[in-house]
């Protein structure tokens, strides 16, 4: 790597510590890992409302949990890993590898993106908050009107459901701008659209679906809002309104949102893939095209959610056509990953296995996608466990092993620490059994006609046999993500001693020390292809000097910042005051507080100089 | 600005250095703009579609165009159109005209004319304000002539539509009102300019908007 005269001067950006650094931080690299790390806290908190629910449909008329818990546990683990947990974590590879990956120094607006992690964690704790009121949302994920109107949702269940998403809402919002930004403006010099890692490609793609789609479910939101408190009649038939509408406006969010889950996925294994077969990725330029295309159609696609409420033989065949044509791009992609895998000289290491197992669990996801694209076969596979089954494969086989492979691939560069192989293989087996033990019987309980949602299930259907099998590979799941979290641990004790590159990687992330310095790069390398650092390589005769640690004299670090935070704080007060509607007269006080804390916040931030005076 | 080496890719946000390279070449914050107005864009679709499907739909008046049955001091009686084309018309043109004075403050700002980016500046928030206020006096009109938000599909809709944009240019009659405090104590010099111009696109998108809601909603019968 190309050194700087400044390499030896002493260093000027001391790593700061503390609590309040990390409150006030701007630094992309650590709002990753706060993002990370809350996501993960909020991730096992869902896969413990599954464990829960696993363990009471164990055995037939079980009494663990009592029917209105299991309707929150069923929305709230739904609803937690999707928006806490799969989202986030998308959003910690974002945050730190956005700006590694096309030699940034940082987002394009780093406050923003502090301010985006704190409505995101204002948000999820605003939702949980509701569990120590007993009244946890309780209407589903897709929170269908008009069983999430007033009439049969009287309480604040669902109050906080629609209130908490409408706050998560602006945290992806916020999000989506800036990395959309920050992918298009703050590129390296000779780092072109076609020259971007996969990584980022599909991450560009997520920011775009994420700016088209919130916008409609806010709406959403709001007019079930309305419903809610202020006396409208959007969804309800009694006053000329339309449940169906609902429908729409939510899955024309709804749909886009799972590729928003599954595309981040794709890129990490578009990333693992070519760096442990030792060749470039297959086919870049149809991966990157296939990838838009998915992302277009996911616009087109929505009513395969709603075959059930009889739109007519037109809407059917619309939509089971458009469903039924992403197989193509989705093929593109599965072929291209076998064609780099092909003739490639395998590195069989933790995240290699994850990848390759994101793979293999998609493509059975995919499959019997492509089975319910066709809406007469959906109406009998609708609301079974037949279609539960389907998203699993596709978010956990998919997003999950995709993510859980981004883990331990980054990990040495995050923390400067490799985490342990034999553990991760470990991981990755009971993983893997855990997972299609828990999820395979799923669709013989579906087709045999056993409905999602029930919290129990008399002895004489026979249902006995296999939900006995899911429960134990359920709790095989939960042990593979304990010595996961053995791991992190273990070697979090162990010094920081990880070489810049352990993996010989094709990407910028790896011409910097590890965990990198707080401006990233001192230089960055020249950009003449999508794999640069191969490149040097290759020009250095196969081996690279370690990258040493350089001074950073001269380079201009956004200073922290607190207004972020007290922003998310006003944003919390504004819409979480809407929960006191109906519980005292004066509740619009706490909206004003909220708008109050608000505004002050956004003036503070607009008239605060983002670099320090020099 | 002097690096002693050159930082790959110095920062845009908020900073004045608007001389900072970027790989477009388009200022971050001119970018982010335009990404916000392009979601912007779902969302009033989203209010506008569900304003059309509504069309039509209420069970009881007042209605927009034509006379209906609507509860009114207790009891069921006849209410005639609610809509005042009239005072909207004028609102909308003075809103139309507030993109063109924004044009023109926008120039003075460019070329350092302080009182023309001051006089213009200042003509662009009262006509934002003449627009709030027209819609704040519609708002009351209506709910004197029984129509509250939950009344009917069509209040709702309605309300909810025209709300959220009333609000949309609220926020930009705060942040305009700010840059002009900003302008009159000289702190807008032409290498800032930026910062209307940034405010100008936004206020021109809510422009753009009305423009289309207008005719939906109080010109299509």
């Amino acid at each position: 790597m190309a050194t700087s005269v400044l390499d030896h001067a002493p260093a000027v950006h001391a790593e700061k510590t503390g609590i309040w650094s990390w409150i006030t931080t701007v630094d992309h690299k650590r709002i990753g890992i706060l993002y990370g790390t809350t996501a993960f806290i909020f991730f096992l908190m869902g896969g413990i409302e599954a464990l829960i629910m696993r363990i009471q449909l164990m055995k037939p008329d079980n009494t663990l949990v009592s029917a209105e818990l299991f309707n929150s546990l069923f929305t709230m683990h739904g609803t937690t890993m999707i928006f806490l947990g799969v989202m986030p974590l998308s959003a910690m590879f974002f945050n730190y590898f956005i700006p590694l990956h096309i030699g940034a120094r940082d987002v394009a607006f780093p406050r923003l993106n502090a301010f985006s992690y704190w409505v995101f964690l204002l948000g999820g704790l605003f939702i949980n908050f509701s569990f120590l009121l007993n009244a946890a949302p309780n209407a589903g994920w897709f929170g269908y009107a008009n069983l999430t109107e007033n009439t049969y949702s009287p309480g604040l269940n669902t109050d906080f459901w629609v209130l908490g998403l409408q706050i998560l809402g602006i945290a992806s919002m916020a999000a989506a701008i800036n990395f959309f930004v920050t992918i298009v403006n703050l590129r390296a010099p000779g780092m072109k659209m076609l020259r971007m890692p996969m990584f980022v490609w599909m991450s560009f793609i997520t920011q775009i679906l994420l700016l088209l789609a919130f916008p409609v479910i806010t709406v959403a939101l709001v007019f079930l809002m309305m419903d809610r408190h202020f006396g409208s009649h959007f969804f309800l038939p009694e006053g000329g309104g339309d449940p169906v509408l609902w429908q729409h406006l939510f899955w024309i969010f709804g749909h886009p949102e799972v590729y928003i889950l599954i595309l981040p996925a794709f890129g990490i294994v578009s990333e693992v893939l070519p760096v442990f077969s030792r060749k470039p990725l297959f086919g870049y330029t149809a991966m990157v095209f296939s990838g838009a295309f998915i992302a277009f159609l996911g616009f087109g696609v929505w009513s395969h959610h709603m075959f059930a409420t009889g739109m007519g033989p037109f809407a059917d065949s619309f939509f089971a056509i458009s469903t039924m044509l992403i197989a193509v791009p989705t093929g593109v992609k599965i072929f291209n990953w076998l064609g780099t895998l092909w003739g490639g000289s395998l590195q069989f290491k933790t995240p290699l296995y994850f990848a390759i197992g994101m793979v293999a669990m998609f493509i059975i996801g995919g499959l019997s996608g492509v089975m319910h694209a066709s809406p007469p076969a959906d109406l009998q596979q609708t609301d079974t466990y037949f279609v539960v089954a389907h998203f699993h494969y596709v978010l956990f086989g998919g997003s999950i092993f995709g993510l859980t492979a981004g883990a331990y691939y980054w990990f040495p560069k995050m923390f400067g620490r490799m985490l342990h192989e034999g553990l991760g293989k470990l991981h990755f087996w009971l993983m893997l059994i855990g997972f299609n033990l828990t999820f395979f019987p799923m669709h013989f309980l579906g087709l045999n006609g056993m409905p999602r949602r029930v919290y129990t299930y008399p002895a004489e259907l026979n249902l006995e046999f296999w939900n006995r099998i899911q429960t134990w590979g359920s709790l095989l799941l939960g042990l593979s993500f304990l010595i996961f979290i053995y791991n992190i641990l273990k070697t979090m004790r162990r010094p920081a001693d990880a070489p810049a590159d352990p993996w010989r990687g094709a990407t910028l992330e790896w011409a910097i020390p590890s965990p990198p310095q707080e401006f990233n790069f001192g230089e960055v390398p020249p950009v003449h292809s999508s794999t640069p650092v191969w490149d040097l390589r290759r020009a250095s005769g196969g081996q690279l000097p370690e990258p040493r640690r350089v001074s950073g004299a001269g380079i201009h670090l956004p200073r922290p910042s607190i207004w972020p935070a007290v922003t998310a704080v006003g944003v919390l007060g504004v819409i979480g005051s809407i929960l006191f509607t109906h519980a005292f007269s004066h509740w619009y006080f706490i909206t004003l507080s909220g708008a109050a804390i608000l505004f002050y916040g956004v003036y503070r931030w607009a008239f605060e100089p983002p670099f320090p005076e020099h | 600005m002097s690096h002693a080496i050159p930082a790959p890719h110095a920062l845009s946000e908020g900073s004045q250095h608007d001389s900072h390279p970027t790989t477009t070449g388009i200022p971050s914050r001119k970018v982010a703009l335009w990404t916000l107005i392009g979601s912007e864009c779902l969302f009033f679709a989203s209010l506008i579609s569900t304003y059309l499907v509504y069309k039509g739909k209420s069970l009881v008046g007042p209605l927009p165009h034509t006379e209906s049955q609507c509860m009114l001091h207790g009891k069921m009686q006849t209410c005639e159109h609610i809509f005042e084309i009239p005072l909207v018309t004028t609102g909308t043109a003075v809103l139309l005209f507030s993109s063109f004075f924004i044009v023109l403050a926008l120039y003075g700002a460019q070329r350092g004319k302080r009182k023309m980016l001051v006089g213009w500046l200042a003509a662009t928030v009262l006509a934002g304000m003449f627009f709030v206020g027209m819609q704040v006096y519609e708002f009351q009109h209506f709910y004197h002539k029984g129509m509250g938000y939950g009344t009917n599909l069509f209040s709702s809709t309605f309300f909810t539509l025209t709300g959220f944009h009333g609000s949309h240019v609220t926020v930009g009659v705060i942040w305009l009102a700010t840059l002009l405090v900003l302008a009159i104590k000289g702190k807008i010099p032409p290498q800032k300019a930026l910062n209307l111009e940034i405010a100008a696109l936004y206020w021109h998108f809510v422009d753009v908007v009305w423009i289309v809601i207008f005719p939906t909603v109080y010109l299509m019968r």
